[in-house]
Protein backbone atom coordinates (compact mmCIF):
# COMPACT_ATOMS: atom_id res chain seq x y z
CA UNK A 1 0.00 0.00 0.00
CA UNK A 2 2.86 2.42 1.00
CA UNK A 3 4.40 1.03 -1.95
CA UNK A 4 1.97 2.16 -4.31
CA UNK A 5 1.46 5.44 -2.83
CA UNK A 6 5.41 6.23 -3.45
CA UNK A 7 5.05 4.77 -6.88
CA UNK A 8 2.10 7.50 -7.78
CA UNK A 9 4.42 9.76 -6.00
CA UNK A 10 6.74 9.39 -8.45
CA UNK A 11 4.39 10.70 -10.84
CA UNK A 12 6.03 14.33 -10.51
CA UNK A 13 9.55 15.20 -9.97
CA UNK A 14 12.77 16.92 -11.17
CA UNK A 15 13.01 14.47 -14.37
CA UNK A 16 9.46 15.83 -16.05
CA UNK A 17 7.78 18.97 -16.25
CA UNK A 18 4.14 19.40 -14.79
CA UNK A 19 3.09 19.26 -11.70
CA UNK A 20 0.33 19.51 -8.87
CA UNK A 21 -3.76 20.45 -9.32
CA UNK A 22 -3.39 22.64 -12.53
CA UNK A 23 -0.76 20.15 -14.52
CA UNK A 24 -3.27 16.99 -13.15
CA UNK A 25 -6.45 19.12 -14.30
CA UNK A 26 -5.37 20.20 -17.65
CA UNK A 27 -4.52 16.39 -17.88
CA UNK A 28 -7.43 15.16 -17.42
CA UNK A 29 -9.01 17.68 -18.97
CA UNK A 30 -7.04 16.71 -22.06
CA UNK A 31 -7.91 13.23 -21.66
CA UNK A 32 -11.77 13.37 -21.19
CA UNK A 33 -11.60 15.21 -24.69
CA UNK A 34 -9.48 12.54 -25.95
CA UNK A 35 -11.93 10.20 -24.91
CA UNK A 36 -15.37 12.08 -26.14
CA UNK A 37 -13.63 13.15 -29.59
CA UNK A 38 -14.70 9.96 -31.48
CA UNK A 39 -18.27 10.42 -30.62
CA UNK A 40 -18.14 13.78 -32.75
CA UNK A 41 -15.51 12.46 -35.19
CA UNK A 42 -15.91 10.39 -38.38
CA UNK A 43 -14.30 6.89 -38.95
CA UNK A 44 -12.14 8.33 -41.04
CA UNK A 45 -10.23 11.25 -38.72
CA UNK A 46 -10.61 9.19 -35.68
CA UNK A 47 -8.27 6.46 -38.16
CA UNK A 48 -5.99 9.54 -38.74
CA UNK A 49 -5.80 10.09 -35.12
CA UNK A 50 -4.63 6.40 -34.40
CA UNK A 51 -2.16 6.77 -37.20
CA UNK A 52 -0.92 10.20 -35.55
CA UNK A 53 -0.56 8.51 -31.53
CA UNK A 54 1.17 5.17 -33.23
CA UNK A 55 3.99 7.37 -34.40
CA UNK A 56 4.22 8.71 -30.70
CA UNK A 57 5.43 5.62 -28.78
CA UNK A 58 8.82 5.67 -31.02
CA UNK A 59 8.91 9.42 -30.08
CA UNK A 60 8.99 8.52 -26.74
CA UNK A 61 11.48 5.64 -26.94
CA UNK A 62 13.75 7.96 -28.27
CA UNK A 63 13.58 10.73 -25.78
CA UNK A 64 14.41 8.09 -23.37
CA UNK A 65 17.39 6.77 -24.97
CA UNK A 66 18.47 10.16 -26.03
CA UNK A 67 17.32 12.56 -24.11
CA UNK A 68 17.32 11.15 -20.83
CA UNK A 69 20.07 8.69 -21.36
CA UNK A 70 21.95 10.63 -23.95
CA UNK A 71 22.79 8.35 -26.48
CA UNK A 72 21.73 9.15 -29.51
CA UNK A 73 20.05 5.99 -31.88
CA UNK A 74 19.24 5.95 -35.04
CA UNK A 75 18.34 2.68 -34.53
CA UNK A 76 14.38 3.10 -33.70
CA UNK A 77 12.85 2.45 -36.82
CA UNK A 78 14.98 -1.09 -37.15
CA UNK A 79 13.02 -2.37 -33.83
CA UNK A 80 9.76 -0.89 -35.29
CA UNK A 81 10.54 -2.55 -38.43
CA UNK A 82 11.18 -6.03 -36.31
CA UNK A 83 8.11 -5.61 -34.53
CA UNK A 84 6.36 -4.59 -37.71
CA UNK A 85 7.27 -7.27 -39.75
CA UNK A 86 7.11 -9.80 -36.92
CA UNK A 87 3.62 -9.15 -36.01
CA UNK A 88 2.86 -9.94 -39.94
CA UNK A 89 4.50 -13.57 -39.83
CA UNK A 90 2.90 -14.39 -36.94
CA UNK A 91 -0.51 -13.68 -37.81
CA UNK A 92 -0.27 -14.19 -41.45
CA UNK A 93 0.48 -17.97 -40.29
CA UNK A 94 -1.65 -18.09 -37.44
CA UNK A 95 -4.68 -16.32 -37.90
CA UNK A 96 -6.55 -14.40 -35.47
CA UNK A 97 -8.54 -16.70 -33.50
CA UNK A 98 -8.37 -17.43 -29.82
CA UNK A 99 -6.83 -13.87 -29.14
CA UNK A 100 -3.54 -14.77 -31.23
CA UNK A 101 -3.44 -11.43 -32.92
CA UNK A 102 -2.63 -9.98 -29.01
CA UNK A 103 -0.02 -12.96 -28.14
CA UNK A 104 1.83 -11.78 -31.34
CA UNK A 105 1.63 -8.16 -30.91
CA UNK A 106 3.55 -9.36 -27.98
CA UNK A 107 6.19 -11.59 -28.91
CA UNK A 108 6.99 -9.41 -31.65
CA UNK A 109 7.43 -6.30 -29.39
CA UNK A 110 9.40 -9.26 -27.01
CA UNK A 111 11.82 -10.20 -30.19
CA UNK A 112 12.19 -6.27 -31.42
CA UNK A 113 13.31 -6.02 -27.38
CA UNK A 114 15.53 -9.66 -27.72
CA UNK A 115 17.15 -7.78 -30.53
CA UNK A 116 18.00 -4.78 -28.36
CA UNK A 117 19.17 -7.21 -25.86
CA UNK A 118 22.13 -8.11 -28.12
CA UNK A 119 23.16 -4.75 -30.03
CA UNK A 120 22.90 -2.99 -26.86
CA UNK A 121 25.13 -6.01 -24.96
CA UNK A 122 27.47 -5.25 -27.84
CA UNK A 123 27.54 -1.65 -27.85
CA UNK A 124 27.31 -0.65 -23.89
CA UNK A 125 29.30 -3.74 -22.47
CA UNK A 126 32.06 -3.03 -25.65
CA UNK A 127 31.55 1.08 -24.48
CA UNK A 128 31.00 2.34 -27.81
CA UNK A 129 29.69 5.65 -27.08
CA UNK A 130 28.58 9.05 -28.39
CA UNK A 131 28.90 9.36 -32.23
CA UNK A 132 30.17 5.56 -32.55
CA UNK A 133 26.74 4.76 -31.23
CA UNK A 134 24.99 6.88 -33.70
CA UNK A 135 26.98 5.04 -36.35
CA UNK A 136 26.42 1.69 -35.38
CA UNK A 137 22.69 2.03 -35.55
CA UNK A 138 22.08 3.26 -38.08
CA UNK A 139 24.05 0.69 -39.53
CA UNK A 140 21.85 -1.65 -38.41
CA UNK A 141 18.75 0.05 -39.20
CA UNK A 142 20.09 0.68 -42.92
CA UNK A 143 21.02 -3.25 -43.26
CA UNK A 144 17.90 -4.52 -42.13
CA UNK A 145 16.47 -2.08 -44.90
CA UNK A 146 18.32 -3.05 -47.31
CA UNK A 147 17.97 -6.69 -46.36
CA UNK A 148 14.35 -6.75 -46.18
CA UNK A 149 13.86 -4.47 -50.14
CA UNK A 150 15.93 -7.56 -51.51
CA UNK A 151 13.41 -10.40 -50.28
CA UNK A 152 11.25 -10.03 -53.14
CA UNK A 153 11.65 -13.27 -54.61
CA UNK A 154 9.45 -16.52 -53.52
CA UNK A 155 11.96 -18.19 -51.81
CA UNK A 156 11.71 -15.08 -48.83
CA UNK A 157 9.33 -16.78 -47.09
CA UNK A 158 8.35 -17.93 -43.70
CA UNK A 159 5.55 -20.42 -43.46
CA UNK A 160 2.87 -19.36 -45.46
CA UNK A 161 4.49 -15.70 -44.87
CA UNK A 162 5.98 -13.85 -47.98
CA UNK A 163 8.26 -10.96 -46.67
CA UNK A 164 7.60 -9.49 -50.38
CA UNK A 165 10.65 -6.93 -50.85
CA UNK A 166 10.45 -3.70 -51.59
CA UNK A 167 6.50 -3.54 -51.83
CA UNK A 168 6.40 -5.17 -48.21
CA UNK A 169 3.89 -7.44 -46.13
CA UNK A 170 0.02 -6.65 -46.02
CA UNK A 171 -2.63 -8.06 -45.53
CA UNK A 172 -1.86 -9.16 -41.78
CA UNK A 173 -5.32 -9.42 -39.87
CA UNK A 174 -6.14 -6.59 -37.44
CA UNK A 175 -5.86 -6.87 -33.85
CA UNK A 176 -9.28 -9.14 -32.57
CA UNK A 177 -10.25 -9.49 -29.07
CA UNK A 178 -11.74 -12.99 -28.28
CA UNK A 179 -15.57 -12.41 -27.08
CA UNK A 180 -18.41 -14.54 -26.63
CA UNK A 181 -20.33 -14.98 -29.85
CA UNK A 182 -18.31 -12.47 -32.07
CA UNK A 183 -14.65 -11.41 -31.34
CA UNK A 184 -14.08 -7.71 -31.81
CA UNK A 185 -11.87 -6.66 -34.44
CA UNK A 186 -10.13 -3.76 -33.84
CA UNK A 187 -10.12 -1.88 -37.25
CA UNK A 188 -8.11 1.26 -37.53
CA UNK A 189 -11.37 3.90 -36.15
CA UNK A 190 -12.92 3.94 -32.79
CA UNK A 191 -12.08 0.53 -31.97
CA UNK A 192 -8.06 0.75 -32.39
CA UNK A 193 -8.27 4.13 -31.26
CA UNK A 194 -9.45 3.56 -27.66
CA UNK A 195 -7.16 0.61 -27.46
CA UNK A 196 -3.83 3.01 -28.55
CA UNK A 197 -4.97 6.14 -26.29
CA UNK A 198 -5.54 3.61 -23.65
CA UNK A 199 -1.98 2.76 -24.42
CA UNK A 200 -0.29 5.72 -25.05
CA UNK A 201 -1.60 7.00 -20.87
CA UNK A 202 -0.30 4.26 -19.62
CA UNK A 203 2.85 4.25 -21.26
CA UNK A 204 3.00 8.27 -20.46
CA UNK A 205 2.16 7.64 -16.49
CA UNK A 206 4.59 4.36 -16.56
CA UNK A 207 7.69 6.66 -18.38
CA UNK A 208 6.74 9.63 -15.63
CA UNK A 209 7.35 7.46 -12.74
CA UNK A 210 10.35 5.30 -13.83
CA UNK A 211 11.92 8.81 -15.02
CA UNK A 212 11.70 9.89 -11.39
CA UNK A 213 12.36 6.69 -9.87
CA UNK A 214 16.11 6.23 -8.81
CA UNK A 215 16.45 4.38 -11.68
CA UNK A 216 15.65 7.58 -13.81
CA UNK A 217 18.19 9.37 -11.22
CA UNK A 218 21.42 7.13 -12.71
CA UNK A 219 19.88 7.43 -16.25
CA UNK A 220 20.07 11.73 -15.55
CA UNK A 221 23.13 11.30 -14.12
CA UNK A 222 24.88 9.04 -16.92
CA UNK A 223 23.89 11.20 -19.55
CA UNK A 224 25.04 14.12 -17.63
CA UNK A 225 28.73 12.62 -16.49
CA UNK A 226 29.17 8.85 -17.15
CA UNK A 227 32.07 8.73 -15.08
CA UNK A 228 31.08 10.49 -12.54
CA UNK A 229 28.14 8.05 -12.21
CA UNK A 230 30.01 5.02 -12.47
CA UNK A 231 32.78 6.42 -9.78
CA UNK A 232 29.35 6.56 -7.33
CA UNK A 233 29.38 3.19 -8.00
CA UNK A 234 26.59 2.35 -10.80
CA UNK A 235 27.66 -0.56 -13.26
CA UNK A 236 26.15 2.27 -16.15
CA UNK A 237 26.42 -0.64 -18.90
CA UNK A 238 23.87 -2.20 -17.38
CA UNK A 239 21.69 0.79 -16.81
CA UNK A 240 22.42 1.99 -20.64
CA UNK A 241 21.27 -1.26 -21.63
CA UNK A 242 18.28 -1.72 -19.80
CA UNK A 243 17.11 1.55 -21.11
CA UNK A 244 18.26 0.73 -24.56
CA UNK A 245 15.85 -2.31 -24.64
CA UNK A 246 12.98 -0.50 -23.01
CA UNK A 247 13.22 1.73 -25.72
CA UNK A 248 13.70 -0.72 -28.18
CA UNK A 249 10.78 -2.29 -26.89
CA UNK A 250 8.22 1.21 -27.34
CA UNK A 251 9.85 1.63 -30.66
CA UNK A 252 8.71 -2.26 -31.48
CA UNK A 253 5.47 -1.28 -30.30
CA UNK A 254 4.99 1.69 -32.26
CA UNK A 255 5.82 -0.68 -35.26
CA UNK A 256 3.07 -3.55 -34.31
CA UNK A 257 0.70 -0.50 -34.23
CA UNK A 258 1.59 0.83 -37.52
CA UNK A 259 1.10 -2.65 -39.00
CA UNK A 260 -2.42 -3.19 -37.69
CA UNK A 261 -2.96 0.23 -38.14
CA UNK A 262 -2.62 0.24 -41.89
CA UNK A 263 -2.31 -4.06 -42.22
CA UNK A 264 1.08 -3.40 -44.44
CA UNK A 265 4.61 -2.69 -43.74
CA UNK A 266 7.32 -2.18 -45.54
CA UNK A 267 11.25 -1.86 -45.99
CA UNK A 268 11.05 2.09 -46.02
CA UNK A 269 9.82 1.94 -42.78
CA UNK A 270 13.37 1.17 -41.55
CA UNK A 271 14.84 3.89 -44.27
CA UNK A 272 16.89 6.69 -43.94
CA UNK A 273 13.74 9.15 -44.13
CA UNK A 274 11.77 7.03 -41.46
CA UNK A 275 15.37 7.05 -39.07
CA UNK A 276 15.28 10.88 -39.66
CA UNK A 277 12.01 11.92 -38.34
CA UNK A 278 11.47 10.70 -35.04
CA UNK A 279 14.94 12.60 -34.04
CA UNK A 280 13.10 15.75 -35.79
CA UNK A 281 10.11 15.66 -33.78
CA UNK A 282 11.72 14.76 -30.26
CA UNK A 283 14.29 17.30 -31.06
CA UNK A 284 11.43 20.37 -31.72
CA UNK A 285 9.33 19.29 -29.02
CA UNK A 286 12.03 18.99 -26.39
CA UNK A 287 13.88 15.56 -25.80
CA UNK A 288 14.40 15.80 -22.25
CA UNK A 289 11.02 15.74 -21.48
CA UNK A 290 8.15 13.31 -21.59
CA UNK A 291 5.20 15.71 -22.21
CA UNK A 292 7.28 17.70 -24.56
CA UNK A 293 7.78 15.01 -26.90
CA UNK A 294 4.15 13.85 -26.94
CA UNK A 295 3.02 17.19 -28.22
CA UNK A 296 6.27 17.88 -29.86
CA UNK A 297 5.22 14.79 -32.24
CA UNK A 298 1.52 15.41 -32.77
CA UNK A 299 1.46 19.18 -33.68
CA UNK A 300 4.37 18.22 -36.09
CA UNK A 301 2.86 15.60 -37.49
CA UNK A 302 -0.13 17.26 -37.79
CA UNK A 303 1.16 20.15 -39.53
CA UNK A 304 3.50 17.54 -41.47
CA UNK A 305 0.24 15.99 -42.90
CA UNK A 306 -1.01 19.46 -43.57
CA UNK A 307 1.59 20.74 -45.18
CA UNK A 308 1.71 17.13 -47.50
CA UNK A 309 -1.22 18.30 -49.28
CA UNK A 310 0.66 20.78 -50.92
CA UNK A 311 3.55 18.02 -51.92
CA UNK A 312 5.14 15.62 -49.83
CA UNK A 313 8.99 17.63 -50.55
CA UNK A 314 7.84 20.88 -49.07
CA UNK A 315 6.91 19.06 -46.36
CA UNK A 316 10.09 17.28 -45.75
CA UNK A 317 12.11 20.70 -46.69
CA UNK A 318 9.84 22.65 -43.55
CA UNK A 319 10.83 19.51 -41.00
CA UNK A 320 14.25 20.67 -41.98
CA UNK A 321 13.90 24.18 -41.80
CA UNK A 322 12.19 23.53 -37.97
CA UNK A 323 14.88 21.28 -36.82
CA UNK A 324 17.43 24.43 -37.54
CA UNK A 325 15.02 26.80 -35.95
CA UNK A 326 15.10 24.90 -32.97
CA UNK A 327 18.58 24.76 -32.60
CA UNK A 328 18.97 28.03 -33.54
CA UNK A 329 16.01 29.58 -30.93
CA UNK A 330 15.35 26.77 -28.59
CA UNK A 331 18.32 23.60 -28.39
CA UNK A 332 16.14 21.94 -25.85
CA UNK A 333 13.00 21.82 -27.74
CA UNK A 334 10.45 25.01 -28.65
CA UNK A 335 7.64 23.07 -26.82
CA UNK A 336 9.81 22.98 -23.82
CA UNK A 337 11.26 26.09 -24.03
CA UNK A 338 7.17 27.28 -24.02
CA UNK A 339 6.64 24.53 -21.06
CA UNK A 340 8.80 26.42 -18.75
CA UNK A 341 7.81 29.92 -19.68
CA UNK A 342 4.11 29.23 -18.84
CA UNK A 343 5.96 27.28 -15.53
CA UNK A 344 7.42 30.70 -14.59
CA UNK A 345 4.37 32.79 -15.37
CA UNK A 346 2.61 30.19 -13.11
CA UNK A 347 5.36 30.48 -10.30
CA UNK A 348 5.38 34.44 -10.56
CA UNK A 349 1.43 34.65 -10.48
CA UNK A 350 1.48 32.17 -7.37
CA UNK A 351 3.91 33.85 -5.76
CA UNK A 352 2.03 37.40 -6.40
CA UNK A 353 -1.20 36.08 -5.09
CA UNK A 354 0.20 33.91 -1.90
CA UNK B 1 47.95 -2.67 8.62
CA UNK B 2 47.90 -1.39 5.28
CA UNK B 3 44.99 -0.88 3.48
CA UNK B 4 46.26 0.15 0.11
CA UNK B 5 49.22 -1.37 -2.07
CA UNK B 6 50.61 -0.91 -5.21
CA UNK B 7 53.84 -2.87 -6.36
CA UNK B 8 55.37 -1.93 -9.33
CA UNK B 9 52.57 -0.35 -10.86
CA UNK B 10 53.94 0.79 -14.81
CA UNK B 11 51.46 2.21 -17.42
CA UNK B 12 52.77 4.31 -20.73
CA UNK B 13 51.01 5.90 -22.63
CA UNK B 14 52.82 5.36 -26.20
CA UNK B 15 56.21 6.33 -25.29
CA UNK B 16 55.24 7.80 -22.46
CA UNK B 17 56.42 5.91 -19.41
CA UNK B 18 53.51 7.88 -16.59
CA UNK B 19 53.93 5.59 -13.69
CA UNK B 20 57.21 3.52 -13.13
CA UNK B 21 57.05 0.55 -11.16
CA UNK B 22 55.48 2.24 -8.16
CA UNK B 23 55.17 0.92 -5.45
CA UNK B 24 52.98 2.79 -2.43
CA UNK B 25 51.76 1.54 0.77
CA UNK B 26 48.91 3.22 2.53
CA UNK B 27 48.25 2.41 6.71
CA UNK B 28 44.58 2.03 7.64
CA UNK B 29 43.91 5.40 9.21
CA UNK B 30 46.30 7.83 7.63
CA UNK B 31 45.86 10.74 5.86
CA UNK B 32 48.57 10.30 2.71
CA UNK B 33 49.62 13.17 0.40
CA UNK B 34 50.99 12.77 -3.03
CA UNK B 35 52.61 15.77 -4.80
CA UNK B 36 55.24 16.29 -7.29
CA UNK B 37 55.04 18.82 -10.33
CA UNK B 38 52.56 18.93 -12.86
CA UNK B 39 52.49 15.92 -14.97
CA UNK B 40 54.53 13.76 -12.38
CA UNK B 41 51.69 11.18 -13.00
CA UNK B 42 49.72 12.12 -9.89
CA UNK B 43 46.11 11.71 -11.35
CA UNK B 44 47.25 8.95 -13.82
CA UNK B 45 47.93 7.25 -10.49
CA UNK B 46 44.42 7.75 -9.08
CA UNK B 47 42.73 6.56 -12.24
CA UNK B 48 44.61 2.90 -11.93
CA UNK B 49 43.65 2.50 -8.53
CA UNK B 50 40.00 3.54 -9.58
CA UNK B 51 39.95 1.22 -12.60
CA UNK B 52 39.82 3.87 -15.01
CA UNK B 53 43.64 2.80 -16.79
CA UNK B 54 44.84 -0.54 -16.48
CA UNK B 55 48.25 -0.51 -15.41
CA UNK B 56 50.79 -2.55 -18.29
CA UNK B 57 52.01 -4.42 -15.14
CA UNK B 58 51.93 -4.50 -11.33
CA UNK B 59 49.29 -5.10 -8.67
CA UNK B 60 46.72 -3.01 -6.37
CA UNK B 61 45.54 -4.70 -3.46
CA UNK B 62 42.84 -3.09 -1.60
CA UNK B 63 42.50 -4.64 2.23
CA UNK B 64 44.39 -7.49 0.92
CA UNK B 65 42.04 -8.50 -2.09
CA UNK B 66 43.50 -7.81 -5.28
CA UNK B 67 41.61 -5.62 -7.47
CA UNK B 68 43.78 -4.94 -10.35
CA UNK B 69 41.26 -6.81 -12.47
CA UNK B 70 38.15 -5.68 -11.20
CA UNK B 71 35.47 -3.10 -12.77
CA UNK B 72 35.19 0.54 -11.70
CA UNK B 73 32.15 0.27 -9.67
CA UNK B 74 33.16 -3.21 -8.38
CA UNK B 75 36.03 -0.76 -6.53
CA UNK B 76 33.90 1.99 -5.80
CA UNK B 77 31.41 -1.08 -4.11
CA UNK B 78 35.06 -2.48 -2.20
CA UNK B 79 35.00 0.68 -0.55
CA UNK B 80 37.08 3.24 -2.58
CA UNK B 81 35.97 7.09 -3.69
CA UNK B 82 37.30 9.90 -5.20
CA UNK B 83 36.70 13.30 -6.31
CA UNK B 84 38.43 14.20 -9.63
CA UNK B 85 41.13 16.90 -10.55
CA UNK B 86 37.80 18.44 -12.57
CA UNK B 87 34.80 18.65 -10.53
CA UNK B 88 32.79 15.93 -11.78
CA UNK B 89 29.31 17.14 -10.82
CA UNK B 90 26.40 16.86 -13.23
CA UNK B 91 26.04 19.98 -14.42
CA UNK B 92 22.31 20.08 -15.60
CA UNK B 93 20.74 18.32 -11.99
CA UNK B 94 20.39 20.25 -8.75
CA UNK B 95 22.43 20.53 -6.38
CA UNK B 96 19.58 18.71 -4.46
CA UNK B 97 19.56 15.83 -7.58
CA UNK B 98 23.70 15.47 -7.25
CA UNK B 99 23.14 14.53 -3.41
CA UNK B 100 20.25 12.44 -3.77
CA UNK B 101 22.49 10.37 -6.84
CA UNK B 102 25.24 9.53 -4.36
CA UNK B 103 23.00 8.83 -1.70
CA UNK B 104 20.13 6.79 -2.72
CA UNK B 105 21.71 3.65 -3.34
CA UNK B 106 22.59 3.69 0.65
CA UNK B 107 18.83 4.97 1.63
CA UNK B 108 15.37 5.48 0.71
CA UNK B 109 12.36 7.18 1.45
CA UNK B 110 12.21 9.54 4.38
CA UNK B 111 15.35 9.14 5.35
CA UNK B 112 16.84 9.66 2.20
CA UNK B 113 15.39 13.23 2.37
CA UNK B 114 16.52 13.68 5.99
CA UNK B 115 20.48 12.41 4.50
CA UNK B 116 20.30 14.72 1.70
CA UNK B 117 19.56 17.57 3.97
CA UNK B 118 22.15 16.76 6.81
CA UNK B 119 25.19 16.68 3.87
CA UNK B 120 23.76 19.98 2.57
CA UNK B 121 24.22 21.55 5.62
CA UNK B 122 27.55 20.09 6.27
CA UNK B 123 28.43 20.99 2.57
CA UNK B 124 27.05 24.84 3.41
CA UNK B 125 24.68 24.31 0.10
CA UNK B 126 21.13 24.12 2.05
CA UNK B 127 20.98 27.91 0.45
CA UNK B 128 21.64 26.80 -3.38
CA UNK B 129 20.65 23.52 -3.18
CA UNK B 130 17.60 23.93 -6.00
CA UNK B 131 20.51 25.64 -8.25
CA UNK B 132 21.69 23.64 -11.20
CA UNK B 133 25.18 22.53 -10.41
CA UNK B 134 27.24 24.10 -13.45
CA UNK B 135 26.03 27.46 -12.26
CA UNK B 136 27.89 27.13 -8.80
CA UNK B 137 31.61 28.69 -8.23
CA UNK B 138 34.64 26.44 -8.54
CA UNK B 139 35.00 26.13 -5.21
CA UNK B 140 31.36 25.62 -4.53
CA UNK B 141 31.16 22.12 -7.21
CA UNK B 142 34.66 21.08 -5.54
CA UNK B 143 32.68 20.83 -1.86
CA UNK B 144 29.67 19.08 -3.80
CA UNK B 145 32.02 16.47 -5.47
CA UNK B 146 33.63 15.96 -1.58
CA UNK B 147 30.46 15.66 -0.63
CA UNK B 148 28.80 13.06 -3.40
CA UNK B 149 32.34 10.79 -2.66
CA UNK B 150 32.00 10.93 1.25
CA UNK B 151 28.46 10.09 1.07
CA UNK B 152 29.26 6.84 0.13
CA UNK B 153 31.15 6.45 3.30
CA UNK B 154 34.29 4.98 1.94
CA UNK B 155 36.94 3.22 3.75
CA UNK B 156 39.29 5.38 1.49
CA UNK B 157 38.89 8.65 0.00
CA UNK B 158 40.71 9.66 -3.22
CA UNK B 159 40.84 13.14 -3.03
CA UNK B 160 42.69 14.79 -6.68
CA UNK B 161 43.79 18.83 -5.87
CA UNK B 162 40.94 18.88 -3.46
CA UNK B 163 41.16 22.71 -2.51
CA UNK B 164 42.01 24.23 -6.17
CA UNK B 165 40.00 27.35 -6.94
CA UNK B 166 39.35 27.56 -2.74
CA UNK B 167 40.84 30.67 -0.82
CA UNK B 168 43.05 30.40 2.17
CA UNK B 169 39.76 30.30 4.53
CA UNK B 170 37.56 27.70 2.36
CA UNK B 171 41.02 25.73 2.09
CA UNK B 172 41.49 25.95 5.68
CA UNK B 173 37.67 24.78 6.28
CA UNK B 174 38.19 21.54 3.62
CA UNK B 175 41.65 20.17 5.84
CA UNK B 176 39.29 20.81 8.85
CA UNK B 177 36.69 18.67 7.27
CA UNK B 178 39.34 15.87 5.77
CA UNK B 179 40.68 15.22 9.39
CA UNK B 180 37.01 14.91 10.85
CA UNK B 181 36.38 12.38 8.22
CA UNK B 182 39.68 10.67 9.59
CA UNK B 183 38.87 11.20 12.98
CA UNK B 184 35.76 8.87 12.05
CA UNK B 185 38.35 6.12 10.38
CA UNK B 186 38.24 7.14 6.99
CA UNK B 187 41.69 6.71 5.11
CA UNK B 188 42.52 9.39 3.05
CA UNK B 189 45.00 9.75 -0.31
CA UNK B 190 44.98 13.32 -1.27
CA UNK B 191 46.74 14.87 -4.44
CA UNK B 192 47.70 18.27 -3.18
CA UNK B 193 49.69 21.83 -4.52
CA UNK B 194 48.78 23.75 -1.31
CA UNK B 195 51.45 23.34 0.93
CA UNK B 196 49.82 24.70 3.74
CA UNK B 197 47.10 22.06 3.39
CA UNK B 198 49.31 19.40 3.25
CA UNK B 199 51.05 20.70 6.46
CA UNK B 200 47.51 20.92 8.12
CA UNK B 201 46.14 17.41 7.51
CA UNK B 202 49.57 15.03 6.15
CA UNK B 203 50.78 12.28 8.51
CA UNK B 204 52.64 10.52 5.31
CA UNK B 205 54.13 12.95 2.09
CA UNK B 206 54.88 10.94 -0.96
CA UNK B 207 56.59 13.10 -3.93
CA UNK B 208 56.03 11.44 -7.40
CA UNK B 209 58.46 12.74 -9.95
CA UNK B 210 58.61 11.42 -13.83
CA UNK B 211 56.30 8.54 -12.62
CA UNK B 212 58.22 7.72 -9.68
CA UNK B 213 58.14 7.85 -6.05
CA UNK B 214 60.77 10.19 -6.00
CA UNK B 215 60.99 10.54 -1.43
CA UNK B 216 58.35 10.19 1.21
CA UNK B 217 58.13 10.95 4.53
CA UNK B 218 56.70 13.66 7.45
CA UNK B 219 56.27 17.02 5.72
CA UNK B 220 59.30 18.13 7.68
CA UNK B 221 61.60 15.51 6.41
CA UNK B 222 60.05 16.51 2.75
CA UNK B 223 60.89 20.02 3.42
CA UNK B 224 64.19 19.71 4.17
CA UNK B 225 64.99 17.08 1.71
CA UNK B 226 67.16 19.22 -1.18
CA UNK B 227 66.47 17.15 -4.02
CA UNK B 228 62.69 17.66 -3.63
CA UNK B 229 63.19 21.18 -2.98
CA UNK B 230 64.87 21.39 -6.54
CA UNK B 231 62.28 19.31 -8.53
CA UNK B 232 59.66 19.74 -7.00
CA UNK B 233 59.29 23.62 -4.41
CA UNK B 234 62.09 25.05 -6.57
CA UNK B 235 59.65 24.89 -9.70
CA UNK B 236 56.58 25.77 -7.93
CA UNK B 237 58.59 29.01 -7.05
CA UNK B 238 60.21 29.98 -9.68
N1 LIG C 1 44.80 9.67 -21.31
C1 LIG C 1 46.05 10.10 -21.54
N2 LIG C 1 46.63 9.86 -22.75
C2 LIG C 1 47.90 10.27 -23.00
N3 LIG C 1 48.66 10.92 -22.12
C3 LIG C 1 48.15 11.19 -20.91
C4 LIG C 1 46.82 10.80 -20.55
N4 LIG C 1 46.56 11.20 -19.29
C5 LIG C 1 47.69 11.81 -18.87
N5 LIG C 1 48.63 11.81 -19.83
C6 LIG C 1 49.98 12.35 -19.71
O1 LIG C 1 50.59 11.70 -18.61
C7 LIG C 1 51.39 12.59 -17.88
C8 LIG C 1 50.94 12.59 -16.43
O2 LIG C 1 49.67 13.20 -16.35
P1 LIG C 1 48.89 13.33 -14.98
O3 LIG C 1 48.81 12.00 -14.36
O4 LIG C 1 47.63 14.04 -15.24
O5 LIG C 1 49.87 14.25 -14.14
P2 LIG C 1 49.63 15.06 -12.78
O6 LIG C 1 48.28 14.74 -12.26
O7 LIG C 1 50.74 14.61 -11.90
O8 LIG C 1 49.77 16.50 -13.15
C9 LIG C 1 51.26 13.95 -18.55
O9 LIG C 1 52.39 14.12 -19.40
C10 LIG C 1 50.00 13.82 -19.34
O10 LIG C 1 50.07 14.63 -20.49
MG1 LIG D 1 46.63 15.89 -11.97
Amino acid sequence: MTGLLAMFRRLEGPQTVGRGPAFWGLFALVLAAALAYPLFSDGYTVGNTVYFFVWVFIALSLCLIWGYGGSLSFGQTAFFGIAGYGYGIFTINFGSAYGFTLLALVMAVGIAALFAVLLGYFMFFGRIAGVFLGIVTLAVTLMLERFMAQTAGPEWRIGSARLNGFNGMSAMPPLTIPWPGEPIVLFADIGLYYLVLGLLVLVYLALRILMNSSFGNVIVAIRENPERAEMLGYDIRKYQLITFVIGAALAGLSGVLYTVWGQYITPSSMGMTAAALPLIWVAVGGRSDLTSTVIGTLVVLAAFQALTIYGSQYALVFMGVLLVLTVLIAPNGLVLGVMNWLGRIAARLTQRAG
Amino acid sequence: MSLLELRKLNKHFGGLHVTNSVDLTLQAGEIHCLIGPNGAGKSTLFRLILGEHHPGSGDILFAGENITALKSFARIHRGLSVKFQVPGVFKGLSVRQNLEIALQSRHRGEELEAEIDRLLTFLGLESEQAQVAGNLSHGQKQWLEIGMAVSLKPRLLLLDEPTAGMSPEETYMTGEMVQRLNADGMTVLAIEHDMAFVRQVAHRVTVLHLGQVFAQGSIDEIVADERVAAIYLGQAHA
